[in-house]
């Protein structure tokens, strides 16, 4: 992760306008890469249309505005400039900017550049070969295109929620907006395609990215079952996410075990990882031939989790995750979340130290991979409210240090 | 080589794909942009061939609807890689490739001599993409799409607040979509930059750490407070119980609420609605309601310090509750949104590509698979380009491209 190695994305500059995590996830990862992200705030209202821009969880004990650690997280390094759009002197310095930029980023509400005057039209004509990507919950078009979302929302109505839970439950749905770490993910990837065609054609592009669509296509076997099969989702004794309907496999779940709130996800694909699974077990019944076959565990996997809970309530989840690997079967402790970013040597260069220029250093997270010409790197913390704008104002966009200085005082930027 | 003009965002690359549930989804996406992607099978065809659900329940190698979702728009071809004969055809394979893609068990590919370390010195310009457990330098334990979203975190936030019931594995495999979603954009950047330097690389994707860096709040709590979040029934699990998002409607179907309303405009629309529908004498919560007016806003910290702010705030929550008693989830879904009020139904994913918004987006896609003479409906684009839109066709029979491998073999 040193400066000194190549970067993938080097010659890239993004105009950023996203936030929350759905947007900002994306960027933050094409900075990661190595592109200039330039991300732009509205100084009237300090950046605050970012719901996480200033609140807790707090970087250790800073507090306020730059304090935000959820907000670092997203936005590690990416630099931040100020432009009030309501003053047609910023939207010049905006326009400026798009004609140096080689995408147009945001994950507002539909609509909201069209209202601001760089909808992607407007955009195509400061820079033709432009690249614009929008991500919001429900898309540009369609009937519900002024419909609201984040997170919980889009899990909601895209079926996510639905899928996570056991029968007879409530749907437990995913305990964080999953959905908006993987629409930035998708974010992402639609930026860099376009961004690849560009390098490789010349011509630009608007890309529409609805969350939800995207969330869509993330339970394609149930949504096929009931297409071709019309077995639909809702059904008796469905949604059960901790088994496993395709493949099936039995059992297949999560056990309490010994400890305060500690449990053990186990899962027997096959009959080797059941013969395996029942001499670590080693009780009676785990050797009887009756659950010898797949299929019969399958009919009566009611029982046989019941009697693997009776089992499991006594042991360490460590100990029996450690010995049924070794087995063989695939087998691991529900890890809280000091373990597994303290504990946890396989996953320890994850988590990157930066430095930020008011809270000094924390903690932020990397990329799971690792790029063995051009690795990314992530440095620097999110930036202060306009930390850049003598950077991207002067330097880049060749004003002076006093006009820079009286678009401050007359509020512009 | 890509060298013609591309008509779709990856026409002219080659991606060279290892059958496997792990890496499936990569290469989805690459295919459906216009990538040519071959999936390299075994002679028995692919483990997921042999999952259910089949279609029509008729068990079969190309009834899988685990293969028809995953292996859109690839060709297949079938290699023994433990044959000198498959080694051979597979390195011809890679030779001709821009990207591979693979999620073997670790040392396998190198003890038949066709790994990255034996394979890149042919192909300068190769993108070799590993998917493995925690990196192919470590270990390569028995795992699932289970275990690894328990041990990468996922698992400990989802669940119910009665902590006697189980943590809950979301569905959909999500750990190996998590992968994939990391080792598509790093192909992308690598393709962008080889476009520059002419050099391909190694990229290493782990699984238990793509699942580890989407847990949002449990890893921010600790990385920043070291605090703990625990896990709450259909809202997010955090460090302190908040109350509830979700009900059940009049139809049975739950809805989530997403942040009840907060200021003046919404607590106006909450009351113009009920008394549209005529339940204003019904609703307990609608006199306190129209104190509403006097607040521009209710900031949550407000709720403890103001106790009118308290209750208005409640007698929103409850209105809600109370319109869930006498509405279907839809109609409280559309109506509070037409409202301006964030929320949703909560669909199953069967119910939602049937929803008239994503019919219109024309989000369903009818593929048509001749071997039954119909068109199915699969989950369409996660994208819409304008220029160079998603496209797609059905998953490929076992070896239904197999002239591919003679072509460059010759």
């Amino acid at each position: 992760m040193t400066g000194l190695a190549a970067q993938a994305l080097k010659n890239i500059r993004i105009c950023d306008f996203t936030g929350q995590l759905a947007g900002a996830g994306a960027t933050k990862i094409l900075a990661a890469f190595g592109a200039e992200v330039i991300r732009i705030e509205d100084p009237v209202h300090r950046g605050k249309w970012d719901i996480l821009r200033g609140v807790p969880p707090w970087v250790g004990d800073a507090r306020g505005l730059e304090a935000g650690g959820a907000f670092n997280n997203h936005n590690a390094g990416k630099l931040g400039v100020t432009l009030n759009l309501r003053d047609p002197r910023a939207k010049e310095l905006l326009r400026e900017l798009v004609a140096v930029s080689d995408a147009v980023t945001e994950n507002f509400a539909a609509g909201v550049m069209e209202r601001l005057g760089f909808g992607y039209e407007s955009l195509r004509d400061i820079r033709n070969d432009i690249v614009y990507v929008s991500n919001n919950g429900f898309g540009a078009t369609g009937p519900y295109r002024s419909f609201k979302s984040w997170g919980p929302i889009a899990q909601a109505v895209s079926g996510l929620t639905h899928t996570s839970g056991l029968p007879g439950l409530p749907p437990a749905g995913w305990g964080y907006s999953f959905m908006d770490h993987t629409g930035g993910y998708y974010m992402a990837t639609a930026t860099l395609m376009a961004l690849l065609h560009r390098q490789r054609t010349g011509e630009g592009q608007w890309v529409d990215l609805a969350c939800i669509e995207a969330a869509g296509t993330l339970n394609g076997v149930a949504t096929l079952d009931a297409t071709v099969n019309e077995r639909p989702m809702r059904r008796p004794g469905m949604p059960n996410s901790n088994r496993s309907q395709s493949p099936k496999m039995a059992p297949h779940g999560i056990w309490r075990t010994q400890g305060d709130d500690e449990w053990v996800a186990i899962a027997v694909r096959d009959d080797n990882d059941w013969k395996a699974l029942s001499e670590v077990v080693a009780q009676p019944w785990s050797r009887e031939d009756r659950w010898l076959r797949a299929e019969a565990r399958l009919r009566d996997e009611d029982e046989l989790e019941q009697l693997l809970a009776a089992w499991a309530i006594n042991q360490d989840r460590r100990v029996i995750s450690d010995r049924l690997v070794t087995a063989g079967v695939p087998a691991a402790p529900v890890l809280k979340p000091q373990e597994r970013i303290e504990f946890d040597e396989r996953t320890e260069e994850l988590w990157v130290t930066v430095e930020h220029s008011e809270i000094g250093l924390s903690r932020v997270e990397g990329l799971p991979v690792s790029l063995s010409e051009t690795p990314w790197s992530v440095t620097r913390g999110a930036a202060c409210l306009g930390e850049h704008n003598h950077y991207v104002f002067g330097d880049l966009l060749g004003l002076s240090e006093q006009e820079i200085e009286s678009l401050q005082e007359e509020g512009v930027i | 080589m890509a060298s013609t003009v591309p008509q779709s965002v990856l026409s002219g690359y080659r991606v060279v794909e290892l059958a496997s549930e792990r890496c499936a989804l990569a290469g989805k996406l690459l295919a459906d942009m216009g990538a040519e992607v071959i999936v390299v099978e075994p002679p028995q065809g692919c483990t997921t061939r042999s999952w259910e659900p089949y279609a029509r329940d008729e068990i079969g190698l190309e009834n899988s609807l685990h293969w028809w979702h995953y292996n859109t728009s690839k060709k297949s071809v079938v290699l023994d890689l433990d044959t000198t004969v498959g080694a051979q055809s597979f390195r011809n394979l890679v030779a001709s490739a821009d990207v591979v893609i693979e999620a073997e068990p670790l040392g396998r590919l190198e003890a038949l001599a066709l790994d990255w370390n034996q394979l890149h010195d042919s192909n300068n310009e190769l993108i070799w993409t590993s998917i493995t457990h925690h990196g192919r330098d470590g270990s390569d334990p028995p795992s699932t799409d289970l275990t690894l979203l328990a041990e990468g975190g996922p698992v400990w936030s989802c669940g119910y607040d009665d902590h006697e019931i189980a943590p809950v594995r979301g569905g959909g495999n999500q750990a190996f979509h998590t992968a994939c979603h990391y080792a598509v954009p790093s192909i992308l950047a690598a393709l962008m930059w080889r476009e520059g330097s002419g050099k391909g690389q190694l990229i290493d994707v782990s699984l238990l750490g793509a699942a580890n860096v989407t847990t949002e709040f449990a890893t921010l709590y600790w990385l920043n407070a070291e605090r703990q979040v625990e896990r709450q029934t259909g809202r997010h699990a955090l460090p302190t119980i908040t109350e509830w998002t979700q009900i059940q409607c009049a139809d049975g179907k739950w809805f989530n609420s997403g942040v009840p309303p907060r200021n003046k405009y919404e607590f106006q629309a909450l009351r113009t609605w009920i008394e549209e529908l005529g339940l204003v004498d019904e609703c307990t919560a609608y006199e306190i309601l129209k104190l509403g007016d006097q607040f521009e806003r209710i900031g949550v910290l407000e709720l403890d310090a103001d106790p009118l702010a308290g209750e208005v705030f409640q007698a929103g929550r409850e209105a809600i509750e109370f319109l869930g008693e006498q509405l279907s989830a839809y109609e409280l879904f559309v109506g509070l949104q037409q409202r301006g009020m964030a929320c949703g139904i909560v669909y199953s994913p069967d119910e939602m590509i049937n929803d008239p918004h994503f019919v219109e987006r024309a989000f369903p896609e009818e593929i048509y698979y001749e071997s039954h003479d119909m068109s199915y409906t699969h989950p369409g684009a996660p994208y819409k380009f304008s220029k160079t839109p998603w496209a797609v066709t059905r998953a490929p029979r076992l070896g239904e491209h197999q002239g591919l491998v003679e072509h460059v073999t010759d």
